[in-house]
């Protein structure tokens, strides 16, 4: 593992990468590519001997300096298994860091994760998230930052995907690193009616959660923040002044 | 329902409901479309709209293709497939129907073609629909269709799969396409296949959800289960462990939107919103919450107050 000329060391066979055979298997669109040096600083890889065996191994598989057919046919499933799992326990660290964040805010753009299901998000892109940062406890799941709630992947081949290969850490991170794209925040909600007559006690919980929200402007604004139609604040239509508004979103519920 | 000697025979609104795309409509009784009254208003709505009526209930209709031989056919569906063959046989002349129509006798001044007749028989049985699945055959009918899951499983995690209702944001056709509705967050999505995309809204109209949650109570039981096992849990955005503060530009600002009352204060607020809003200078339970950041903002907030009094 300390050549560099690795490509010339494998075997003649090689016609891919292992982290481009890996990347294009189906279900794998939600990660990006870990770079080699990154992968070949064992200071980066603290820790993870204890979620594999044979580290050594697998790093050179994953880095293409060993083929995993020159390995005994016994252990080429466990091997290759495992180099997945130790692919995606990077994958999780890496896109913390600068270069990975970079290659996430790509996959963001381009809706590799999809889009929020919800109405009112409108068609808002996701992020990946994990619940652990432990691996085999939960699959991967979505974040929508308008709503700031977590979906199922729609797919199932996404469902069953690691968590721990995203991280718990990772959108909280990306909106550090990019916060251009937080997004304004919708207010609407959904009241469901009878003849055009809204549901009491669903009216009534909403308007409850409708006064958190104003509390919640309120101490915002005390601290100085400025939350109308600005990033990680509230869509207001008519550009009105914040009190008023508070003042319109309270009338209408009553007739 | 008319006795039809053809074997291979599918009435229209069997053929209706399994055609791609349309798993989320139940067949109507034939009862309910005979009966007059639950159509009423409906003739304006509906270009052709008799026509278009005779169709779903596979009675014979003339259409502008078969006009040249509709002197025989009066008498039911037997005489379908002759016409057909007959069709094949006009189909050099029916590009001067035109002309054909004023030779005939012209006791229905217009007719529809085929392609147009077959639009309007659809929004017709689209808007029969809306009104059928709020009277208790129809919603007892989509009931067990979502005790199926037919209509797919809630996206939101929290929500561990609740089935969802399909509801129109408005009840005029043409103006949105169809949303689900979850009972247990409370709010409405997207389908997640594309095949329902152009399934009008209004076929189910606005009203259909909350009837259905309200006739069979146990969807709210199922719902308030749902509710309860997760409402310990407070889900926001962490780094390294810590949650990122709701002052932060990326700070969670969205948590009201699925809230659910679970201190006493709160649920003493709750009741409060029984009517409307309470207004802030009498809710006294929020302003020793935070009577901290109240002196900070004094300023702000004095104005905010005279604003809202006017």
């Amino acid at each position: 593992m300390a050549s560099e000329e690795y490509i010339s060391d494998s075997s003649s066979d090689f016609t891919e990468y292992w982290i481009d055979l890996f990347l294009g298997i189906k279900g794998n669109e939600y990660f990006c590519d870990v770079d080699d040096e990154y992968i070949r600083d064992r200071f980066n890889l603290t820790g993870l001997n204890q979620e594999v065996n044979k580290l050594p191994t697998l790093i050179d598989i994953i880095t293409d300096l060993l083929d995993i057919e020159s390995q005994p046919e016994e252990h080429r499933d466990a091997l290759e298994h495992n180099a997945r799992i130790l692919y995606g326990l990077i994958h999780a660290r890496y896109i913390l860091t600068s270069r990975g964040l970079n290659k996430m805010f790509e996959k963001f753009r381009n809706g590799d994760f999809g889009y929020c299901p919800r109405v009112h998000c409108q068609l808002h892109p996701l992020l990946p998230i994990g619940l652990n940062d432990q691996p085999r406890l939960a699959s991967v799941k979505l974040y929508c930052a308008k709503c700031e709630d977590l979906f199922n992947p729609k797919s199932g081949r996404h469902s069953i995907i690691d968590g721990a290969y995203f991280g718990t850490s990772f959108p909280a991170m990306f909106f550090q690193y990019f916060p251009q794209v937080i997004p304004v925040h919708p207010k609407e909600t959904y009241v469901p009616k009878v003849f055009g007559f809204k549901l009491h006690e669903y009216s009534k919980l909403n308007r409850w959660r409708e006064l958190q929200r104003i509390k919640l402007e309120k101490r915002l604004t005390n601290h100085g923040i400025e939350i109308t139609n600005v990033a990680g604040g509230f869509i207001v239509e008519n550009n009105e002044d914040q009190s008023q508004d508070l003042e319109e979103s309270s009338s209408q519920q009553l007739p | 329902m008319p006795s039809d000697p053809e074997d291979d025979y599918i009435p229209w609104i069997q053929q209706f409901c399994e055609s791609f795309g349309h798993d989320y409509f139940v067949p109507i009784a034939q009862e309910f479309i005979e009966d007059d009254f639950n159509l009423t208003g409906l003739s304006s709505q509906v270009p052709y709209y008799r026509e278009a009526l005779y169709t779903i209930l596979d009675y014979q209709v003339e259409t502008a293709e078969d006009h040249n031989d509709d002197s025989t056919n009066l008498n039911g569906n037997g005489s379908n497939s002759t016409n057909n063959n007959n069709n094949n046989n006009n189909t050099t002349t029916t590009n001067n129907t035109s002309t054909n129509t004023n030779n005939n006798n012209s006791k229905k001044p217009e007719l529809p073609n085929k392609s147009l007749l077959a639009h309007s028989a659809e929004l017709l049985y689209g808007l029969i629909h809306a009104r059928y699945i709020i009277s208790k055959p129809g919603l007892t009918a989509m009931a067990s269709k979502f005790e199926r899951n037919e209509f797919g499983s809630c996206p939101r995690f929290y929500c561990d799969g609740m089935h969802l209702i399909p509801v129109g944001s408005t009840d005029i056709p043409g103006q949105e396409t169809v949303r689900l509705y979850c009972p247990c967050c409370n709010d409405i999505y997207i389908p997640s296949s594309s095949r329902y995309l152009n399934i009008d809204g209004a076929f189910f109209g606005t009203t259909f959800p909350g009837l259905l949650v309200k006739m069979f109570p146990e969807i709210e039981n199922q719902c308030r289960i749902r509710i309860n096992k997760f409402n310990q849990n407070d889900f926001g955005l962490k780094l390294f462990g810590f949650k990122i503060n709701e002052l932060s530009l990326s700070g969670p600002r969205m948590k009201w939107l699925k809230m659910h009352p679970r201190s006493d204060i709160e649920k003493d607020e709750y009741e409060n919103c029984e009517f409307s809003i309470p207004v802030r200078e009498n809710g006294d339970e929020e302003n020793e919450e935070h009577e901290e950041h109240e002196i900070e903002g004094k300023l702000e907030e004095d104005d905010d107050k005279t604003m809202a009094s006017e």
